[in-house]
């Protein structure tokens, strides 16, 4: 199923897409491609457990069918550390205590990193007030409101925005 | 904690990990019989060394690389995937089960059903008693017969070669049923009659004095009745598991808050010697009561048996809300009489659950009034009522999360009628002994946590008159609420320690890390009992192959293996001291008369008196030395009452339009024994109290009371607090070490969450002049 633009690419190496037009991306990641660190959380999107980046954008790749993304560039939480030095929002997930049992992490991790290139491109959210700014910002409820698709049932949600707000200060400015 | 409190944590915990970590003192051995001895345990008495200090999670780095490896990512060769069909009635029998298009659907293996299952002995449920280590959490047989016992049983495994098509074929599955009469509503259940709450056999009615008679009499009362709905725990991770026979052997690779446990369990249903099943569970991806044994153990063993290949059995998120319980709905009726002074004589705590026929799990909610406020008279009493629902389960805080939302609404309201401050009231009514019993408590600082919370959040600030504070269509209050905790050390802990060559030690408990931080702080505890680097000290969990039976539950964990790590340091350097030669700065020395410091053992009287551990082993010819240790049965439960404290503080706005509730400020005031990990103690703290605010605002499992299944089986209709829903959430606490406790510490896990609701609720009254006494606090019983 490659003649659409040939496989996909997950943290730069090449993926063949299943024969199997029901597979999600997220299964093909955990099932086919042995990378775990992307979690099922709840298989419908409601939990945010399952983001990962696409071609920069995040995605909720339990509701992404994988035969969709032929030549898309996907980028896990396996992809984000060079090596062993982590990426510098996992290690302020650690020095925040942005999590507990770890499961949310890797989707909290991506889907932040997604976010943050929303805000950067002046995309609004729900509490944003001035829907015409050409960039937006993490202040007030801005940052909580674009993390609310991502669940912790641990309730580390304060370590969370933390870390994130954190690696990402001076950035939207 | 403030964000500049944060940072000096951070702080701290780097400073940590540079310094040498050599305490200069000796730490003794724990004296035999420590239990029930007050300092016994030198790490209650004040000593500074890892414990205490705010290292950094340990398992930190490969959990956020997404490198830690949860059950349902084992591989094997010859995998099979499983689906599960559910029942769509409550209760009656199968008169038809169609598997004949799941059995010819592509890539199938194998459909289990009561057909073809095998023969197994019947479930083993938990057992209150402690006796046996079971963790079944149903006394049902598992796929044995065409019984239907609630909506959403399971009555089909598909196993396939892919998760697809195993999920497609159980699709396919179609079942006819002859429908018997079902109890599906907890209304139907209390209409047709309670019976009282057993446990060990026994009523768990407390009465004390004549509580009606005290309650006619009392100057100023009030008497409410408090309902609360059914809730899931809702872990991010869905329940599963990964298994493979080889040979006589079962492996399981597991999410589970009980190996050993579920080992045991697996083990008398399936006929086989729980010797024979090795259970891991590495990491938990969230517990909260729910991680325990449900139906797809077995069926995952049965099936892998059957089919011969390994099994990966995943439940969906349905599959979730189907097949394993949460806390059930429960109706209460709490009474508080007081004077005038506020000086309570009388409190009526009764109410009712519903649970199943075939639960061994209880609710016991009256216990949530049965150790805090000193008052005259008490009845206290819990009932069941019975339906045909899936079964309830242990959801953090049993009893206590739904009996404090009741209590301490009801002080709440007693404290308007009073015209006195609702604080005011809680320490007027304070007491050094616990008021049923008389027994005195082994370190209460409630009144401490009481007044520092006060301060720090600003409740003079408060405007005692409801509803009288606005900010445009914004109606703000506060409220506050006790938490409080019993401490547990549950009997059969065990560790086993090994020190090598290297000086480095490693212990190993069958314990659990859910998020709770148990290896980090474990960690802490054995570098001080040993006085080693932490960096030279490991601690192996979740794995049915260690010593020791550990459940996490009843936040009973960290005692359980401080317990028996305790135990076995002292075996530890007793062995170590037979190994000493004559030559070495410890010759002649006895247990009592040493401690342990500097990567070995130094005279406590003359700490130049020091042998390293590599010293000791080398001179003695040993590669490594291996003890075990198991905890003292809780002899310190005996005498005193051992209990957690504190306060819940918040501050909410009321959409005068919507009915909407924010939460815009809490602060957690605990009084907990020592903290032994501030970073990992303020992440539990807060987990409980965001757990709470889901509890007080929007967190409700519905079921249709026609049929008795759950209509909201899904994350996006089931509503859990999302990171808008939470405020920065302050902390402080009074660290004062428990003298009864290993460590000096009382276990956390549950402790904040039992007051938020009811602090929630208060300063939405505080706000609007609403009293709602029905959980959640949804918009519409604002309008």
């Amino acid at each position: 199923m490659t003649e659409d633009g040939g496989p996909v690419r997950i943290n730069g190496s090449p993926v063949a897409l299943p024969d199997d037009p029901r597979v999600s991306l997220l299964d093909l990641l955990r099932e086919q491609a042995g990378l775990h660190g992307t979690k099922k959380g709840c298989d419908q999107g409601a939990c945010g457990a399952c983001t990962v980046l696409v071609d920069g954008q995040r995605v909720l790749s339990c509701l992404a069918l994988a035969v969709q993304y032929a030549g898309r560039e996907v980028v896990t939480i396996e992809g984000l550390s060079e090596g062993d030095t982590p990426h510098p929002l996992q290690r302020a997930f650690v020095e925040h205590e942005g999590f507990q049992c770890g499961y949310c992490t890797p989707g909290q991790i991506c889907s932040a990193l997604g976010m943050m290139a929303e805000v950067e491109r002046g995309v609004p959210s729900y509490v944003t007030a001035d829907l015409g700014a050409a960039t937006a910002g993490l202040d007030g409820d801005e940052l909580r409101e674009r993390m609310s698709g991502n669940l912790c049932r641990c309730g580390a949600y304060n370590g969370i925005a933390d870390a994130v707000a954190e690696t990402f200060a001076g950035r939207t400015r | 904690m403030s964000d500049a409190h944060d940072a000096k944590l951070v702080e701290e915990g780097a400073a940590l990990a540079r310094r040498p970590g050599r305490t200069t003192t000796p730490v003794p051995a724990v004296p035999e019989n420590w239990a029930g001895v007050a300092h016994a345990d030198p790490l209650s008495r004040g000593h500074r060394g890892y414990v205490g200090t705010p290292l950094a999670r340990l398992d930190g780095p490969v959990k956020v690389r997404g490198r830690a490896p949860f059950a349902a990512e084992y591989g094997y060769d010859d995998l099979a995937y499983a689906a599960l069909a559910y029942s769509t009635i409550p209760k009656g029998r199968m008169t038809g089960l169609d598997t004949a298009a799941a059995e010819a659907s592509p890539g199938v293996v194998l459909v289990l059903t009561h057909r073809n299952a095998p023969r197994l002995n019947p479930q083993p449920g938990y057992d209150m008693s402690l006796r046996d280590p079971g963790i079944g959490f149903e006394r049902l047989p598992v796929m044995q017969d065409d019984r239907v016992h609630w909506n959403g049983q399971p009555i089909a495994l598909v196993l396939a070669e892919t998760q697809e098509q195993a999920d497609h074929a159980a699709s396919l599955i179609h079942a006819t049923y002859a429908a018997e009469p079902a109890v599906t509503s907890f209304a139907a259940a209390l209409a047709a009659g309670t019976r009282p709450l057993e446990i060990f056999g026994r009523r768990i009615r407390v009465e004390l004095g004549d509580a009606e008679q005290a309650l006619a009499a009392s100057a100023v009362s009030v008497d409410e009745t408090y309902r609360t709905p059914p809730h899931h725990h809702n872990t991010i991770e869905p329940h599963a598991v990964t298994v493979a026979w080889h040979g006589d052997e079962l492996r399981v690779h597991d999410s589970t808050q009980g190996v050993l446990h579920t080992a045991w369990t697996l083990g008398q249903i399936l006929g086989i010697d729980p010797a024979r099943i090795r259970v891991t569970s590495p990491f938990v991806g969230g517990g909260f009561g729910v991680k325990v044994l449900w139906q797809h153990h077995v069926l995952a063993a049965v099936a892998s048996r059957t089919a011969g290949r390994p099994v990966r059995l995943a439940l969906s998120r349905e599959g979730v809300f189907r097949m394993t319980g949460g806390r059930p709905p429960a109706e209460q009726r709490v009474a508080v009489g007081a004077d005038e002074d506020g000086r309570i004589r009388a409190i009526v705590h009764t109410g009712a659950y519903a649970t199943t026929r075939h639960s061994p799990w209880p609710e016991p909610l009256s216990m949530a009034s049965q150790n805090h406020y000193a008052s005259d008279a008490f009845v206290l009493d819990t009932s069941m009522a019975y339906a045909d629902l899936v079964q309830n389960c242990s959801m953090r805080t049993p009893g206590s999360t739904i009996g404090f939302f009741a209590l301490e609404s009801a002080v709440d309201e007693l404290a308007g009628k009073l015209g006195m401050d609702p604080i005011e009231l809680r320490l007027r009514n304070e007491t050094a002994t616990n008021p049923i019993g008389g027994k005195p408590f082994s370190s209460r600082h409630a009144a401490e946590a009481w007044r520092a919370g006060a301060e720090r959040f600003g409740w003079s600030r408060r405007s005692p008159v409801p509803g009288s504070v606005r900010d445009g269509e914004w109606l703000a209050g506060m409220g506050c609420a006790m938490v409080s905790h019993h401490y547990q050390r549950r009997p059969g802990g065990a560790a086993r320690i090994r020190l090598t060559a290297d000086g480095r030690a490693r212990a190993e408990v069958a314990a659990h890390e859910m998020g709770m931080g148990t290896a980090t702080v474990q960690s802490q505890i054995l570098a001080d009992r040993l006085g080693l680097d932490i960096d030279r000290v490991s601690v192996g969990y979740g794995d049915s192959a260690m010593p020791g039976r550990f459940l996490a539950v009843g936040s009973s964990q960290s005692a359980g293996i401080g317990g028996a790590l305790l135990a076995a340091t002292r075996n530890l350097m007793d062995e170590l001291l037979k190994l000493v030669r004559d030559g070495s700065p410890l010759a002649g020395l006895t247990l009592a008369e040493v401690g342990a410091v500097n990567g070995g053992l130094a005279a406590l009287d003359d700490p130049s008196r020091h042998e390293s551990y590599e010293s000791v082993l080398a001179r003695a010819g040993r590669a490594e030395l291996v003890v075990e240790g198991s905890g003292e049965p809780p002899a310190e439960m005996a005498n005193v009452s051992m209990f957690s404290f504190g306060a819940i503080f918040c501050e909410v706005r009321v959409s005068s339009v919507t009915g909407e509730t924010r939460v815009s400020r809490i602060l957690g005031s605990i009084d907990c024994g020592r903290v032994l990990n501030p970073r990992t103690a303020a992440s539990q703290f807060r987990g409980g109290i965001v757990m709470g605010l889901g509890a007080a605002l929007t967190e409700e499992t519905v079921f249709d009371d026609r049929n008795g299944r759950i209509v909201n089986a899904s994350l996006g209709d089931y509503h859990v607090p999302a990171h808008l829903d939470v405020p920065p959430i302050d902390l402080i606490w009074t660290d004062i070490p428990d003298p009864y406790a290993p460590a000096g510490a009382r276990g956390i896990g549950e402790l904040s969450s039992t007051g938020v609701a009811p602090a929630v609720a208060n300063a939405i009254h505080n706000a609007t002049g609403r009293r709602i006494r029905d959980l959640p606090i949804t918009p519409e019983k604002l309008l």
